[in-house]
């Protein structure tokens, strides 16, 4: 079986899990609305959300949701020890993270469909202004930030205290993953644009994602090895 | 190591000595007094302490790759240390800045990917402590993904804002507190060097007396 195939396969099964259950996605959903509209109380004065609220908004909504679907995505996997069928499966361990990788974004990306547009909507922000650089910063950001939550989702697997560990273990990590996703699409929203700032942001985060899918990639194989 | 020990633990302990008259001696930064002395072991301890963080990703490294729990012992105690080390270095930096800025904390550069790099380790140290069987070598992954994070949270914290004096404040240093700093710097490496190999034994001690109840058991 090809490389390719292998990461395919896996990224189906999870797809197609979705799409019956649709568990993952509606409740993932349904808590990063929550999310905007918690942030919306804190930051809304006399009805107008208070200047650059909405990039943060956005970007904590994305972490806290893909938080909550990578531990879902993960515990799936231990029930019935399916992750431990997973690594007996002769596929290279690498093409298990990509597929499980990929599901994870593709999962992001339907819930920020949903959201993004909420976000421009509710708090006023032009953020189709400029709609490559709006998606290539979402794009980007979700890859980063599932790349290193994919790693430590499947490692913490095993793990006791899981759940309270992944966000522990995940957001120190992943912060300049929001630094550059809030302060680039800021960058878009504020009264002046400033694209040559948006593009800088936006060329770091795919940095910060060719090196850490390639660190991923590098360690998966010794810290699933049991 | 074992052989050099006491003489160096003689030699750290005789510059912790010393350097309270030396800093006492080195000239007054003209704005702002007397409270930049703090500078003499905030500066020293927080490079200590990006060291230890690098050892402790290195160690990782090894002990992930080849398995040798002697790496990982290494890395155990490098990152208790990095942890220590961080809050003094949290603890001195807004002490100085109160003073010097007018405020306890600003989110610059400096300071907030110190914050940054404490709490992944305080993250290391939580998962190895807590995370059950099988938690050294995914701690061995977060310290790897960890060390690899430093530039990335150094840069992007950076271009988000500046504030703190630039590391090129370290050449532009006058001579008379060039010394200082130096020696400083170099009493607390061999300080580190001293308990990180300390720490080290403890935990490969402990690996034995562990291998010796199995054995006892069996």
């Amino acid at each position: 079986m090809t490389f390719v195939r292998a990461v395919w396969l896996i990224t189906r099964k999870d797809l197609l899990i979705e799409a019956r259950s649709k568990e993952i996605l509606l409740t993932t959903l349904f808590f990063s609305v929550s999310c905007v509209l918690v942030f919306a109380f804190g930051f809304v004065r006399e009805g107008r959300a208070v200047e650059n609220a909405a990039a943060g908004i956005l970007w904590i909504a994305i972490a806290f949701s893909g938080t909550l679907a990578l531990g879902r995505a993960f515990e799936r996997e231990r029930q019935s020890e399916t992750l431990r069928a997973l690594m007996i499966a002769p596929i290279p361990r690498p093409a298990l993270y990509l597929g499980k990788l990929l599901g994870i974004v593709l999962l992001l990306a339907a819930v920020e469909a949903i959201v993004v547009p909420l976000v421009s909507l509710m708090f006023q922000a032009p953020l189709f202004a400029y709609p490559w650089l709006t998606v290539g910063l979402l794009a980007t950001g979700t890859i980063g930030f599932a790349a290193v939550g994919t790693m430590f989702a499947a490692m913490l697997v095993r793990a006791r205290s899981r759940d309270v560990l992944l966000p522990v273990l995940l957001y120190p990590i992943t912060i300049p993953v929001i630094i550059a996703g809030v302060r680039g699409t800021a960058a878009l929203l504020q009264a002046e644009v400033d694209l040559p700032m948006a593009r800088l942001w936006l060329s770091m985060l795919v940095f910060f994602d060719v090196v850490f899918v390639t660190l991923a990639l590098w360690t998966f194989e010794p810290v699933m090895t049991e | 190591m074992n052989k050099l020990f006491v003489p160096l633990a003689v030699v750290a302990a005789a510059m912790f000595v010393y350097a309270p008259f030396m800093i006492l001696a080195a000239p007054y930064e003209s704005t702002m007094g007397l409270v930049q002395k703090i500078f003499y072991f905030h500066a020293p301890i927080g490079m200590t302490m990006f060291m230890s963080a690098f050892v402790c990703g290195i160690g990782s490294a090894i002990f992930l790759f080849t398995r040798r729990p002697g790496a990982d012992r290494v890395a155990v105690a490098a990152a208790e240390l990095t942890a220590i080390l961080g809050i003094i270095v949290l603890v001195t930096g807004p002490l100085w800045a109160r003073k010097a800025w007018g405020v306890w904390w600003e989110w610059d550069a400096r300071l907030t990917s110190s914050l940054v790099l404490w709490l992944i380790f305080e993250a290391y140290l939580l998962l190895r402590r807590y995370g059950g069987p099988g938690s050294d070598r995914l701690a061995a992954g977060v310290a790897i993904f960890g060390m690899a994070n430093v530039p990335f949270v150094y840069w992007s914290v950076n271009v988000w804002r500046t504030m703190h004096p630039k590391t090129s404040v370290v050449p532009t240093l006058l001579p008379g507190m060039r010394g200082p700093f130096w020696f400083c710097f170099l009493a607390f490496t061999i300080f580190y060097v001293l308990t990180l190999h300390l720490r080290t034994r403890l935990e490969k001690r402990r690996a034995e007396l562990e291998a010796v109840y199995l054995a006892t058991e069996e």
